[in-house]
Parts: structure tokens; C-alpha cells; sequence
């Protein structure tokens, strides 16, 4: 197992110059030992690219990075000793269970018992012992991806396992239940694990700390709490929770801040004295307010949807001056206001997030 | 557009594709078809759309019987999973197509509408580009303006956003909701998710292994599923269900447990009849209130999808899923109460019928 240091950018053309040129920004970061990490984001964020960069299938253009201390910039895959899973199977059809997931160990000359002991406890944790005879041919896909990531999870001198969305061939009813086993496997293996995906869920759930992605940056490291309680970018702020944050403009005035055509008193006292910034609240934590209520604005309900275990209400505040949509996910048990009926929402609180050009301040 | 389906029933050799089924779509509102993968729902949109002919059945379109016309010679708008579009004309041909086909246009008259449409899609920017120059969402952008340049009375969506990151789903999914909204087109939107469904509102067609097995107003379905069936197909993550038995003050469960619940008497029942209660991943909590039924168990796993912790937890009454709003961390194997109240749970009959639903807190505005 080894702790993993980055320090690189990446671009794909010679003499990159602009942001726009890069695949991955410059980023220096560190993969602790042992931990189970998480890169998130939508298509063409980077995340696969700084996979391959970790697995040695890219040369980063700039930079480079270390296993435990020793430079691995311009080292194979193999040299590395890392194990990847695919989004695919990659197995042998002709072999066994048993067999497919042996061959990771035979090929290392593993002794024999040794062998036979690992085969066993690694199927024992993916719930195949039961299938261990049984020739890969015939299994379902859900079944032939838990043996490739059986085959990755085997080595236990791995400096590291690489996921590339291993779950995408998985039925979703399935899902959960392999995210349990890689879970477990990582409690009771320890190995460093990293995990590509643009799916939240699985990002969240298995990751003890996941890298949010966009346009060849990563903008926030953290736990699934922090990044859903303090999102540091606003990127963040909407990518992660459905629907995300709501965004409204903002800027600091005499005695308070002023948003969505109000005066409020300042949340914090650094925010009146700023110029514009964006007050971002989860529809989670929007609340419905009495009128005037300190922290609250006044809007006109737009939509009201009952979303089975919670209503989605939309309302249109600011309007006259700076209109915008502020959603509030609000509980079944209370009064739902109805489309085009004025209500006043509570913005301020302590789950409100304050950002200037796109990154938190306060 | 009014559609009526008359006794549809769909066979493919030995194969039963569709059970026969009536239906009557709500006109000018969209109707949400919703059920897993091989449920039917392409199979009955293809009928719909005349694409296929009926084994048996009528479809009638305003009264008139249009059983096996093919698609050709109606006015039917379709959008599929795959982005499908014309690769060598550009993004502004692409939507202007089904306007030049039609012929009853004039130039001018066409650029507007295209342009027009390109606003309300976001889709301005490529006018002039080819499709294969576009990202997923953007081609499929195109092949949903396309879709609505035909003005057809009838448009039927077959999982459109499936292929898409889910950020870009919500987006698109909200646009799509307000074009609809505008109530020109008679609207059949085919999913298996059902968050999708209640996110689309309107109505809603259960679909299961190619029975129809209810129709009504999206919420009340959700509200009030006839039958297990029903309640496991239209529930994300899956109803909790548990098997019990009728008692002389409720159900009775595994374990001694039993909820205090006035149960209709069903005529044809023995004592002690089996019962299925349901119970919401929403109606379990971990804060305990008055008249609360706890359930002490551990965690197997808790899935934080963002806005929610769905916490899967093993207890007396078998494995249950418990929905938190929020991001929560649990470890695995730790302990913890789960509480419910009996009032928020569905009782099912021996049938799988439904016996009784939660009270509603409101009343429901399908508009």
C-alpha cells in the first residue's frame, strides 16, 4: 500500500497557455495509505485522466508524482504494481471463478496454498464461494464484474486498486449491494483505493473523502458532509444534492447585506462591507417564515411539486428588481403554500454559504 | 389530442408483450409511463405512435380509429434514447426538417420557428454546427427541438434523458416540464425512475411485465397504489415489505412486533389472514415520537446520494431502508433505533390489494 503525491498539470497539445488548453490544472494533492478516495464529476472534467496519470497509463506534460516517497512519474502500470477494474469485465471466459481470480497471484508466482487461502477470502467477501467451480462463461454480467473486482482486490501488495466506473454494467437494484461489499472489502483490507465515477451516490457512499471535478480542476476535496455542508466552490454547491444549491446575487450595503431587492441584517459582519458575492442556501434548508422574519425575503410561489416523500416548492423572489427561483424542499407535514400565493422564505441561517467568484468566503 | 387505447393487446409469436389493456390519456397533459425495463412501455408507445400494429385492440385518435396506420401518415412527434438526428445536416436543418417536409411553410416563416425553438432549447450558439460536433446533451437538445418543430398533436418521449449526467437530466427534465406545460400536445413520457415520474407530475400509467395495473393523477397513484405491485414499481428506493398477519387490533409482525392499525375486514379472509405492511423509506426515522414504533437493528450501509442518507439497516422485522434527508455517517455494523408510526404505513391483503394508505396531509393539485 503506498501514499500517493501529486504535484502535476496535464495537457494533451504542446504549450498550453490558457485554462482551456489543460485536461488537468495544475493540482498537488496527496492520496493517504490506505485510504478510499473518490474523483467526481460530469464527462470531460479530468477525473479519467488524472486516473491514468495515477496509474501510469498518462505522462503528465508537467509535474509529477510518488508512491511512498519514490518518484513513479515515468513508470509503467506494471512497474507501479497497481490493479485496475474496468467499467467492463476483463476476464477469461474459458476459466473458472476460482481460477480467473488466481491468476492475478499465479502470475507473481505466488506459492500455492497461499493462493487458494486468498481466492478464498476475497470470494468469501464477495459472496461467491458458492460459484468458485464454476466456469466465468456462464455467469451473468453482475457476476462476471464482481469477478473483476475480485481480481483486482486479490494482491495484497498492491501499491494501490484504480476504478474506473466499475459499477456502470451493474443492475441498479444490484447496485447498493455491491457499493456494501466494496465498503466492507476496504474496512477489512485497508488498501488504497481509488474510485472514477459522475455518480454521486457512488461517490459519496464509498469514499471517505471525494475530489469534485470540473474543466481540468479539481475544486473541492472533502467529506460527503462537507462537501453537502460546505460547499467551497459553487460548482460544488450545484453539482452535489438534487436539486443543488440555490444561488442568489448579493452585496454588502450601510448596515446589513442586501439580496433578492431586501435589506437584511449581515449575516456575518465581514459581508457588508463587500462589494457584489452570491448567498447560496439548499433547498433543504430554506424554510417558510413569517413575514419580515429577520433573514427572510418575500416571494410568489411559482410551482408547487409533491414529490411523494416531500414537496419541491419554487417561488420567485426579488421580483421587481433582481427576480430569481429560490427552491425550498419543505416536509409533507406542514401547510404547503399554493402556485402564485406570496410567501417569505428564510435564506439566512447557519447552513448559508457566502461565495465571491465562484469560491466560498464565509 | 384524445387517445384512447381499446383492448390493446400485443403478442409476438408465443410471446405476450402486452396484456390486454384500456386506456384513456388524459388529453393536453403528459402521461408518464412508468415501469422497469421489459415492462412494456416501448411496446405500448409503438402502438401508439402506429409504428406497430396491435395483435389485438383499437387505438382511436379524437374518436377516429387509427389501429395500424402507420406512423408516416400521422402527425406524431417521437424522441428516443439514443440522440438521434440527421449527421450531415446541421443543428438548424436538423430542427427545420419535419417544417420542409410538411411543405406549408415558407422560408421566412421556418427560420423564425427554428430560431425560436433554438432559444427555448439553449441551442442558439450551434445553429450552424453538425450534430456529431455537440456534446450528449446538446444533440439531444436538438433531436427534442426537432421533436416540437412538428407541432404534432401527439409526442411521445421514450426515456429521453437516460443517456444523459444527471445534472444535465435535471436541467432538461425542468425545461422539458415547462414546454409541456404550455399544453398544445397530448404528452407520453416513458421511465423507470420513479422520482422522475413525481418530478413530471401530471398522470401516471403503471407498467408490469406488460399489464397495465393502474392510471391516474401522478401523486394520487403514488399516494394510493392499488396493489403491491403497483407500490414496488412506482417507490424509489423500494417500499419496505413486511410480512405479517391481521390481529384482532392490527397486524401482527415477526418478532412480537405488531402495529395498532383499524383494518377494513375483508369478507373472505380467515383470522390471522396474511398481511403485507408497506413502509416508505421516508416514514422511518431515527428521533422517536409519541406513539412510535421503534426498530432497534444495525447498519448494513447507509448511501448518501447528496440530498438524502439512505440507511440500510438490518432488525427484528427483516432488512428495511430508512430515507434521511441529508449526508449521515454511519459506521458499518454500529447500532441504531429506527421509529415509525403506525398511521404511515400501507396494509395489503392476501391478494396483494391494497387495504389501507397513510392519511394524505394535503389535498392534491394535479394542474
Amino acid at each position: 500500500m503506498a501514499r500517493i503525491e501529486l504535484d502535476l498539470a496535464h495537457a494533451y497539445g504542446p504549450n498550453p497557455q490558457r485554462d482551456e488548453d489543460y485536461a488537468l490544472l495544475p493540482l498537488k494533492m496527496t492520496f493517504e495509505d490506505g485510504g478510499a478516495y473518490a474523483l467526481l464529476g460530469p464527462s470531460g472534467c479530468g477525473k479519467t485522466t488524472l486516473l491514468n496519470i495515477v496509474s501510469g497509463l498518462v505522462t503528465p506534460s508537467q509535474g509529477g508524482l510518488s508512491y511512498d516517497g519514490r518518484d513513479v512519474t515515468r513508470l509503467t502500470p506494471q512497474q507501479r504494481n497497481i490493479a485496475q477494474v474496468f467499467q467492463f469485465p476483463v476476464i477469461y471466459d474459458t476459466m473458472t471463478v476460482a481460477e480467473n481470480l488466481a491468476f492475478p497471484l499465479r502470475n507473481r508466482g505466488v506459492p500455492a496454498d497461499r493462493i487458494k487461502q486468498r481466492v478464498g477470502q476475497v470470494a468469501e467477501m464477495l459472496d461467491m464461494s458458492g460459484q468458485l467451480n464454476l466456469r466465468a462463461a456462464g455467469l451473468a454480467a453482475d457476476a462476471k464484474q464482481k469477478i473483476s473486482l475480485g481480481r483486482g482486490l486479490v494482491r495484497e501488495d498492491v501499491s494501490a486498486v484504480l476504478f474506473d466506473e466499475p459499477l456502470t454494467v451493474i443492475d441498479p437494484h444490484l447496485k447498493w449491494q455491491l457499493r456494501r461489499k466494496l465498503k466492507q472489502i476496504h474496512h477489512e483490507l485497508k488498501l488504497t483505493l481509488i474510485y472514477v465515477t459522475h455518480d454521486q451516490v457512488e461517490a459519496l457512499t464509498f469514499a471517505q473523502q471525494v475530489v469534485v471535478m470540473t474543466r481540468g480542476k479539481a475544486v473541492q476535496i472533502g467529506t460527503a458532509s462537507e462537501l453537502f455542508e460546505r460547499p467551497r466552490h459553487t460548482f460544488v454547491g450545484n453539482f452535489i444534492g438534487s436539486p443543488g444549491m440555490n444561488f442568489l446575487a448579493a452585496c454588502g450595503a450601510a448596515d446589513g447585506i442586501e439580496v433578492a431587492g431586501r435589506r437584511l441584517a449581515a449575516p456575518k459582519a465581514a459581508l457588508s462591507g463587500l462589494g457584489a458575492f452570491t448567498l447560496g442556501v439548499r433547498p433543504e434548508y430554506v424554510r417558510l417564515a413569517a413575514p419580515n422574519e429577520p433573514g427572510a425575503v418575500p416571494g410568489v410561489v411559482t410551482q408547487a411539486q409533491d414529490i411523494g416523500t416531500y414537496w419541491l416548492v419554487t417561488a420567485s423572489v426579488g421580483e421587481g428588481v433582481d427576480p430569481s427561483l429560490l427552491r425550498a424542499r419543505l416536509s409533507s407535514e406542514q401547510t404547503i403554500p399554493r402556485v402564485g400565493e406570496t410567501v417569505w422564505l428564510s435564506i439566512v441561517g447557519e447552513h448559508t454559504c457566502y461565495y465571491v467568484d465562484e469560491d466560498l468566503i464565509a | 389530442m384524445e387517445l384512447m387505447l381499446k383492448g390493446i393487446e400485443q403478442r409476438v409469436g408465443a410471446q405476450v408483450h402486452l396484456y390486454p389493456l384500456d386506456l384513456r390519456l388524459v388529453p393536453l397533459a403528459v402521461t408518464v409511463l412508468l415501469g422497469a425495463t421489459q415492462a412494456g412501455k416501448t411496446s405500448l408507445m409503438r402502438v401508439m405512435a402506429g409504428l406497430d400494429k396491435p395483435s389485438a385492440g383499437q387505438v382511436l385518435a379524437d374518436g377516429q380509429d387509427v389501429t395500424g396506420v402507420p406512423v408516416r401518415q400521422r402527425n406524431v412527434a417521437m424522441v428516443y434514447q439514443q440522440f438521434i438526428n440527421y449527421p450531415s445536416m446541421t443543428v438548424a436543418d436538423n430542427i427545420a426538417s419535419p417544417l420542409r417536409l410538411r411543405g406549408a411553410h415558407t422560408a421566412a416563416a421556418i427560420e423564425t420557428r427554428v430560431a425560436e425553438l433554438a432559444a427555448k432549447l439553449h441551442i442558439e450558439p450551434f445553429l450552424k454546427r453538425l450534430p456529431s460536433e455537440l456534446s450528449g446533451g446538446q444533440q439531444q437538445r436538438v433531436a427534442l427541438a426537432r421533436a416540437l418543430a412538428k407541432q404534432a398533436p401527439l409526442m411521445l418521449l421514450d426515456e429521453p434523458l437516460v443517456n444523459l449526467d444527471y445534472k444535465l437530466r435535471e436541467e432538461l427534465r425542468e425545461e422539458l416540464s415547462a414546454l409541456f406545460a404550455s399544453g398544445e400536445s397530448t404528452v407520453v413520457y416513458a421511465t423507470t425512475e420513479p422520482t422522475e415520474a413525481l418530478l413530471l407530475g401530471g398522470y401516471t400509467a403503471v407498467l408490469d411485465a406488460g399489464e397495465l395495473l393502474q392510471y391516474g393523477p401522478t401523486a394520487d397513484v403514488f399516494h394510493r397504489p392499488q396493489s403491491i405491485r403497483v407500490a414496488r414499481a412506482f417507490s424509489d428506493p423500494p417500499m419496505n415489505l413486511v410480512e405479517g398477519r391481521a390481529a384482532a387490533n392490527g397486524v401482527s409482525l415477526p418478532s412480537g412486533l405488531s402495529l395498532a392499525l383499524r383494518l377494513p375486514s375483508v369478507a373472505t379472509d380467515s383470522a390471522a389472514a396474511a398481511r403485507t405492511v408497506g413502509i416508505r423509506a421516508s416514514s422511518l426515522r431515527v428521533q422517536g415520537r409519541d406513539g412510535d414504533l421503534s426498530l432497534p437493528g444495525s447498519v448494513e450501509l447507509a448511501e448518501i446520494s447528496g440530498s438524502d442518507t439512505f440507511v440500510h439497516v438490518d432488525t427484528a422485522i427483516g432488512e428495511v431502508v430508512a430515507q434521511l434527508p441529508g449526508v449521515h455517517v454511519f459506521t458499518l455494523g454500529s447500532p441504531i433505533t429506527l421509529y415509525l408510526n403506525p398511521t404511515q404505513v400501507f396494509v395489503f391483503g392476501e391478494r396483494g390489494e391494497l387495504l389501507v394508505a397513510p392519511p394524505e396531509a394535503h389535498s392534491v393539485d394535479v394542474s
